[in-house]
Parts: structure tokens; C-alpha cells; sequence
């Protein structure tokens, strides 16, 4: 299986590059008032907008502010029966990599300071762990939350 | 083009068939003696089965043959249309429906049978169809060029009880005859109560250069001589049948696919425009000029082009209070107006199941019965009145009955009852009215096989409100209940004013925009301390942007108000600038945001940035919950 | 069996008339143009002929002429597939000698019913 390998802060992301549609330069986001804060954002993506999801948030991971590496990836998900195209933020995006799908660990239980069943599962390679989000839980999770103005803006 | 089935070809040209016929038998119900509703019946059925033989569908072929052989005999007028065969053949035309959906043919044979008796009881033979005489003579080369007399007559044979004589005045003696021209003329008589359509079908390719007369004999002892008919109606339409002009199917998706373009297309000339401003040159602002034109004019055809005539949904709502009238036993009228009025595909299709509820409702609750009716000292039949008109860019559709009325105490007591209220609330016949859209309620005393499906009103006003419309009610005593949908004209591409909010861009939509004022010259205070604004005397609640928005970004020492309205209320909007007008090419909130309170879309600025537009409803009802809140608290009280 | 010509330089809409005759038990021949289509309707027998108006090499108009003109032409019923925009085009088709015409688009109801008209069914 092949993946696009992004980092987000410190921590090393791997999504199946079938769902991949594009990788996108840093452009304009336009805020969304009282939107959840792990998708707050729109994008243009060649005339199409686009929601940009933080899954940062989600990972509860520091968000430095945008730099020359900062890349949106655009994916496509199936959102409550439905297939939108969702863009994500990727401080780098490292490149692609081949992994086994036999070789995806379960999310360890204990010592992982993110949520699990946001986490498909994990490629352990040298020392590092690739996190493989959950990427229908995730966004499921934040289309049911889409809390109201007056609310938070973060996960329940 | 990609491997079509053939038979969804089949399906997807009989649902229309079906929907003719639908529509021709409930006009039929109506004038019971139209000779060519009777043969628009017999067409559709007659192209039904054969389309469905061809593809396979024997069941239906054979259901729709026995169907089309019992109404051949009403077509030659040997059985009268009467209502109960009116209501059989809406049942067998269901029964089609059933059968193309893939049902069993259960009920074919007794509806056949019932079908059988009623045409066979049928008296006067040959009731309202008369004799005609249709002469013609075909151009020399007709045969020739490849038409067949013999299938000519056989297609005249086949419209009625038909005498055919040769006529054969014009044959030449044998030494002058030219072998391949055609130098005979028929004379048929025909049994039918006009055939004058069926016969110009016949030479449907011939009509032009061919003489063609069709007169009808009195009926005995009749003696007003009908001029000789038809005969001059000009060149035959080809396939174009029925006066309709030619129409091609397109799919949703590519229709949808094409606004998506044109979206795209107003965004880049927004763009040209905006370039040829800062150049100033004078040939690239004529081109950005006759860019601008014609983009303009695309955009309109591609909305015309979705727009649909709501008179497609009225239609099927004929047929639902002709079953709800039989079905409850009520005695009902439809009254239909402004069928032409046009409104965007997406708006129509989504709204015929909230139109069907709020109809089961009127016909089920509404109206009362015959008898109570009487006693109440009206008439006995009750009318459902569906009207549809245009009113600036907002399409109203009403549902009006002529019944009972809402009945305000039930209902408050029913709200009471399921907890949608304090038993001790103080409410207007107003608010109480609105009651009814409340989740969980239900007035029926009895859930009735109608009415009681577990979709209730509050499903109703949710679908309207996704449509980016809202729905009032009005009822009075006696005098019957009135509903409105307001609608927008397209979900596609709006007019709007700009404005920023902090560094954010927002469209309002300009149907909505009353006035743009200073916020300065305008507040008031009422004697507690709550402020409004004064419009000319008029006190209008708003709503600061900037901190509904959370903006942090500093703010400007003059804000604007941008007065908006929705329904009967209005709510000032404060924001920092107000940049202009912009045309607005709505594009749909993902599911992701489609919660975000404020906004009803997204479009995209002619620099290219992403800008929200705000959705005038929600913030005008934001605008009166805290007003009504501040009311609450302390009676508002203009100190000036 | 009723043997029908079609002839288009369009192949799907070949396909489609093709897939629509013999579905009603119709024999079918195509070909791709006006010259093409004379060939075979002067060689073979041939009960009704399919055409369309414009194709490169001969257009239906010629072809319908031309097969007016030989032998083989003579009665042979020859419907022309028009567009909205060949109104005119419809009086020089009779004047080749055409027997009838259907606008596409059409559905495939229709042209069973014009096929039953000109050729029986």
C-alpha cells in the first residue's frame, strides 16, 4: 500500500495516498465563525471550496503558524454516507512510502497521548512511529460535533 | 456514449408516459366527453405496450394490452367515461407503476375484470362519436419515395370502426399509365368521436404534399354541418409530437455540473474585470467589458435552464386529494394557480414531500366533514387552494383550506401535554400557531392511516428552512388555515453586498438588505439601558459582527449597519466596511459546516479569496430571541 | 425479417439504433456514410433505410438521392435522422425523394413507432 507521509509538529503521519487527491501550496484560508476549531477553515482549491480540517487539533499537537513547508493536502472521505473533499493541513509533507498492510500495529493502549479511536494504526520504522489516522472517524466525529456559534469551538 | 440499458430507457420513457396518463384521466374526470383526452390515454398506453413487449416486459405488455383493449371500447365510443372508470383506470395506471418497479401482478386480474364490467355495462353504443368522412389522395411520387398505402389504411383501420373505398377517377387508361406513380384516392369512414388528430399522425410524413379532407356526417338529426375540418395546419412536426417543442433529456448531474462552470466562468471574468481596472488599458477593458456581457448572459440561460414550472409537482397533488377525497370520504376541490411559476430543479424536487404532508394535513385536519360542514352553514365541499407567484426573487407557494381553522386551545393544550411548553406560558394565537412546528407534536386525536406516518411538521419546516426559505401560518375560526413557503427563486447564484468584518469578507444576500446605515446616527437606548436602533421611529435589535465573530483584529471608528430582513422582522447587522455590490455564485457549505449557525453557503471573491455569506434568516431570528430576551427581563421602553 | 440499413458516422449512435431494431426483431446493417451505405443498399436487400443528414464522404441528402435514382431505390422507405437546426434541410430531403424523418434526439419509442409506420410492423 502506498502512503503520503506528512508531519504534523513532531509527530509522523501516513495516509493512504487513495484518498489522496492533490497536495496544494500555502493559499488564503477564510475563517469560519463558530465553526468546529478542528475544521475552521475554507480554502479555494481551483474554484472548488473546500473545508480545512486541523488535525493537529484532533492529535492535540502545538500548530506553529504556517511557513514555506506548510502544504494542504486535498482528500476525499466518505462523510456520513457522503464523499467530500476535505483538505487538511500538513506542516511538511515528507514524500511517499510503500508499507505492508500486515505490518500495521494496533494502536498501543496505553502511554499514547492521543485519542485511539481516532487511529487506525501505527508503522513502526527505525525509531520512529507513523501514526495512521482514522480519517472516516475523524471527520464523522467533527461533522456530528459541528457545534453552533455560541458553543466551543473544539471537540465535545 | 457509454452502454445504455435499454430497459431503463424503457423505464425512464414510461414514467413520463405514466405521468401523462395520470394527468389526462384526472382532466378526463373533468370533461368526461374530450375526444383527445381519451386519445392521449389510448397513446400512452398504446406506446406503453409496445416499448414494454420490445424490452421484455411481457406482464406489463399483457396488463396494458387488456387495459388499452377495454378503453378502446370508451374511444369508439361504445362506453362512457364515469367516474368509477376514472378511478379503476387510475388504479390499473398504478398498477403499470407497480409493475415497472418490479412488483408482482397480483392485482392485474381483478382490476381487469372490474375494468371488463364497467366498459361492457357501459349503454348508449356509440354515445358522443359521430361518422366521418376522411378523403385523400397521396402526391404521385409518394410511393416512390417509400411510403406504403397499405399500411396507411391499416393505420386508419386501427383508430376506429373504419369503411374504406377505393377511389379511382384519376387512374389513367392502361397505355398512359406510369407504373410507379399513384393515381388512387381512398374515402374511409370512421366511427369516433374525432379523429381529425389520430388521421394527421397517420400522414404524419405526408401531410404536405397530399389532399386531405375530413368532415363529419351529422349524427342523425343533428343538422349543424361542420365545416370540412383540418386540411390546412401547416407542415407536420415530425417527431416533435403534440405541438411540443423538441426537448432533450439531460441529467441532474451534468446540469449541475454545468452552474458549477459558470460559477467558475463569473469568478475569472470578476477577475478580468478587476485586472482591466488596475491597467487601464483601453482594449483590455472592452474585452473585460464584452467578457463581463457574456458571462452574464450564460449565467442567465444556465439558471433558466433549471428552472422547472412548479406545475410539474402540482400534478401528482391532483391525484393525491382525488384518493384523499375517496379515502376520507370528504367531498374536495383543488383549486391550482400559477402552475407556470418557475423555481431552480433542487427547490422543487425537495419540495413535493413537505407540499404532500402539508396537503394530507389540510384534507385530514383541515377540512372538516360534509356534515360538519353543513351544520357550520357552509357549503358541503371543502377546497384545498394551492397557489404559487413570484414576488421579487422569492417564490411563495400557499396551502390554504377553507376548513375549521387551527384550534388554538387544542393545541396549546397539546403542547402543554407533550412539554414543548409550561402549562402557565402566555402566548398569542400567533405564537400558539407556531406551535405546531414544534418536534413532537402531533394535534391528531386519532393517528390516521393518512396522516399518522411520523413525519410531522417540524420535518416540514426544517426542509423548507434547508432550502434556505421559511414558512408562516395564518388560521382563522371557521374561515380555514392558510400556509406559506417562502422560497428562493435559485440556490445556484444571488445577488449580494459586500462587507468586512475585521479582516473577514461577507456576502448578504441583497434580497434581504432593507438599508445600509451609520450606527452612530442611529442608536437608541430604551430607559434600562438595552440599545436598539431607531429606524425612523421603529426600534431594530442588531447584532455586532465583530462579536458574534470573535474578531480580534482592531476595528474600524465608524461601523456600518446593514438592516436586513426576514419574514415580518428585521435585525441591523454592525460591521466595519461595506465594500459594494457583488454577484455571488453560492456554493454549498460541506457537511463539515453546514451547522456553523450564520452562514447558508460560501463563494469565492474575484481576487480568488474564500468569502461566507451570511444566511438572513438565522441572524433575524438571533436578532429577536435576544431582544425577546432583553423584553423579557425588563419591557422595553424608548427613552426618546 | 425486415432488414434496416442505418447509416451514421456517429458509431454510438449506430449502436443505439442498432441495439434498438434488432431488440425489436429487426435485421440491421450500418455503415458509416452516405457512399458506404449506397453500396450496401444497391448490393443487398434492403426494406427500409436509417440515415443521417450530415456526414463526411456523402451526406444523407445525396445518398438519398442517389439511391432514389437507381433501381433499387425505387419504394424503398429512407428516414432521415434530422437535428432542430435542419428545418430547412427537411424540404430538400423530401425533394431527394425521403420518405419521413425523426429529430434526434429521439427515444427509442420513437423510433419503433416510425419504423412500424414506414415499415410495418
Amino acid at each position: 500500500m502506498t502512503y503520503l507521509i506528512l508531519r504534523l509538529h513532531d509527530e509522523t503521519f501516513a495516509i493512504d495516498a487513495e484518498v489522496v487527491r492533490s497536495i496544494v501550496e500555502r493559499i488564503p484560508v477564510t475563517d469560519v465563525p463558530g465553526a468546529p476549531l478542528a475544521a475552521s477553515g475554507l480554502i479555494n482549491v481551483r474554484g472548488r471550496i473546500v473545508p480545512l480540517a486541523d488535525l493537529r487539533v484532533i492529535f492535540d499537537l502545538p500548530r506553529p503558524e504556517p511557513d514555506e513547508n506548510t502544504r494542504f493536502v486535498v482528500l476525499e472521505i466518505d462523510v456520513a454516507g457522503e464523499q467530500i473533499a476535505i483538505a487538511i493541513i500538513a506542516d511538511k509533507v515528507v514524500g511517499v512510502g510503500e508499507f505492508e498492510a500486515a505490518d500495521m500495529l494496533p494502536p498501543p493502549n496505553s502511554g499514547m497521548r492521543w485519542p485511539t479511536e481516532y487511529v487506525r494504526g501505527v508503522f513502526v520504522r527505525e525509531d520512529d512511529f507513523i501514526i495512521i489516522p482514522s480519517l472516516e472517524a475523524i471527520f464523522n466525529a467533527i461533522e456530528s460535533a459541528g457545534s453552533f456559534i455560541e458553543k466551543e469551538r473544539v471537540l465535545p | 456514449m457509454s452502454s445504455v440499458d435499454p430497459k431503463d430507457t424503457f423505464r425512464a420513457e414510461a414514467n413520463d408516459l405514466l405521468e401523462q396518463l395520470e394527468k389526462d384521466l384526472l382532466d378526463l374526470s373533468a370533461s368526461p366527453d374530450s375526444g383527445s383526452l381519451i386519445d392521449g390515454v389510448f397513446r400512452a398506453l398504446h406506446t406503453i405496450k409496445g416499448s414494454g413487449a420490445m424490452f421484455g416486459f411481457t406482464v406489463i405488455a399483457d396488463f396494458v394490452h387488456a387495459f388499452e383493449t377495454a378503453f378502446d371500447r370508451v374511444r369508439k365510443g361504445e362506453a362512457k367515461v364515469t367516474p368509477e372508470l376514472v378511478n379503476l383506470a387510475l388504479r390499473a395506471r398504478d398498477n403499470i407503476c407497480a409493475l415497472i418497479d418490479g412488483g408482482d401482478d397480483a392485482a392485474s386480474a381483478g382490476i381487469l375484470s372490474e375494468l371488463d364490467r364497467i366498459v361492457s355495462g357501459g349503454t348508449a353504443a356509440g354515445a358522443g362519436a359521430s361518422t366521418w368522412t376522411v378523403r385523400f389522395k397521396l402526391a404521385g411520387d409518394a410511393v416512390a419515395n417509400g411510403a406504403n398505402p397499405v399500411l396507411l389504411l391499416d393505420e386508419i383501420r386501427a383508430i376506429g370502426p373504419t369503411r374504406i373505398t377505393a377511389i379511382t377517377d384519376d387512374v389513367p387508361a392502361l397505355a398512359d399509365l406510369d407504373p410507379e406513380a399513384l393515381h388512387l384516392a381512398w374515402e374511409a369512414e370512421i366511427e369516433h368521436i374525432d379523429p381529425t388528430e389520430a388521421i394527421e399522425d397517420v400522414f404524419l410524413f405526408l401531410r404536405d404534399d397530399m389532399e386531405l379532407s375530413i368532415v363529419r356526417r351529422d349524427p342523425v338529426g343533428e343538422s349543424d354541418a361542420d365545416a370540412p375540418k383540418a386540411a390546412d395546419s401547416g407542415p407536420a412536426a415530425g417527431v416533435g409530437q403534440d405541438g411540443v417543442a423538441p426537448a432533450i433529456r439531460v441529467s441532474a448531474e451534468r446540469l449541475d455540473e454545468l452552474m458549477d462552470r459558470v460559477g467558475e466562468l463569473v469568478t475569472a471574468q470578476a477577475r478580468l474585470s478587476q485586472l482591466a481596472n488596475i491597467f487601464k488599458d483601453p482594449s483590455l477593458s472592452a474585452l473585460a467589458e464584452d467578457f463581463e456581457r457574456l458571462t452574464s448572459g450564460m449565467r442567465e440561460t444556465t439558471m433558466e435552464i433549471r428552472m422547472v414550472p412548479i406545475g410539474t409537482i402540482f400534478g401528482r397533488f391532483r391525484r393525491l386529494v382525488h384518493d384523499l377525497s375517496c379515502e376520507l370520504g370528504k367531498d374536495i376541490a383543488l383549486d391550482m394557480d400559477g402552475e407556470d411559476t418557475e423555481l431552480d430543479k433542487t427547490v422543487i424536487e425537495r419540495l413535493a414531500d413537505p407540499m404532500v404532508h402539508l396537503i394530507r394535513n389540510a384534507c385530514d385536519h383541515g377540512l372538516e366533514t360534509t356534515a360538519q360542514r353543513l351544520t357550520a352553514g357552509k357549503g358541503g365541499q371543502g377546497t384545498i387552494r394551492l397557489q404559487a407567484a413570484c414576488s421579487g426573487t422569492e417564490v411563495r407557494v400557499i396551502i390554504s383550506d377553507d376548513g375549521a381553522g387551527l384550534d388554538v386551545a387544542r393545541i396549546r393544550a397539546r403542547a402543554i401535554e407533550a412539554g414543548i411548553i409550561p402549562a402557565d406560558r402566555e402566548m398569542s394565537e400567533e405564537e400558539v400557531h407556531q406551535l405546531i412546528f414544534e418536534p413532537g407534536f402531533s394535534t391528531a386525536r386519532e393517528v390516521t392511516a393518512l396522516s399518522g406516518r411520523g413525519v410531522g411538521m417540524d420535518v416540514v419546516k426544517r426542509t423548507i428552512e434547508a432550502l434556505h426559505g421559511h414558512i408562516t401560518v395564518s388560521s382563522r375560526p371557521a374561515e380555514g388555515t392558510r400556509i406559506c413557503l417562502h422560497l428562493p427563486l435559485t440556490l445556484a447564484i444571488i445577488d449580494g453586498i459586500l462587507v468586512r468584518v475585521g479582516d473577514g469578507k461577507f456576502t448578504i444576500p441583497l434580497t434581504a438588505v432593507e438599508e445600509c446605515v451609520e450606527l452612530d446616527d442611529n442608536i437608541a437606548e430604551t430607559e434600562r439601558g438595552r440599545s436598539f436602533l431607531n429606524i425612523r421611529g421603529t426600534l431594530v435589535p442588531y447584532i455586532r459582527l465583530r462579536q458574534l465573530f470573535g474578531t480580534r483584529a482592531p476595528a474600524d471608528p465608524y461601523p456600518k449597519v446593514v438592516i436586513i430582513s426576514s419574514g415580518e422582522n428585521r435585525v441591523g447587522l454592525v460591521v466595519d466596511q461595506i465594500l459594494g455590490n457583488s454577484q455571488t455564485v453560492i456554493k454549498q457549505l460541506s457537511r463539515l459546516h453546514a451547522r456553523a449557525g450564520a452562514f447558508s453557503g460560501a463563494t469565492v471573491l474575484g481576487d480568488g479569496a474564500v468569502a461566507l455569506i451570511l444566511d438572513p434568516s438565522a441572524l433575524v431570528s438571533r436578532g429577536k430571541v435576544e431582544a425577546g430576551e432583553a423584553d423579557r427581563k425588563r419591557p422595553a421602553e424608548l427613552a426618546a | 425479417m425486415t432488414t434496416v440499413l442505418t447509416i451514421d458516422d456517429s458509431p454510438s449512435i449506430r449502436q443505439i439504433v442498432s441495439l434498438t431494431l434488432s431488440g425489436a426483431g429487426y435485421d440491421v446493417l450500418e455503415a458509416a456514410d452516405g457512399a458506404e451505405g449506397l453500396k450496401i443498399a444497391t448490393e443487398r436487400k434492403v426494406d427500409v433505410v436509417l440515415t443521417d443528414l450530415n456526414m463526411p464522404v456523402m451526406n444523407g441528402i445525396e445518398f438519398t438521392r442517389s439511391f432514389r435514382g437507381h433501381p433499387a431505390g425505387r419504394g424503398v422507405p429512407v428516414v432521415l435522422l434530422t437535428t432542430e437546426s435542419d428545418e430547412s434541410m427537411k424540404a430538400q430531403a423530401k425533394g431527394a425523394g425521403a420518405t419521413g424523418w425523426i429529430q434526434k434526439p429521439f427515444q427509442q419509442g420513437q423510433l419503433l413507432r416510425i419504423m412500424a409506420k414506414v415499415a410495418g410492423a
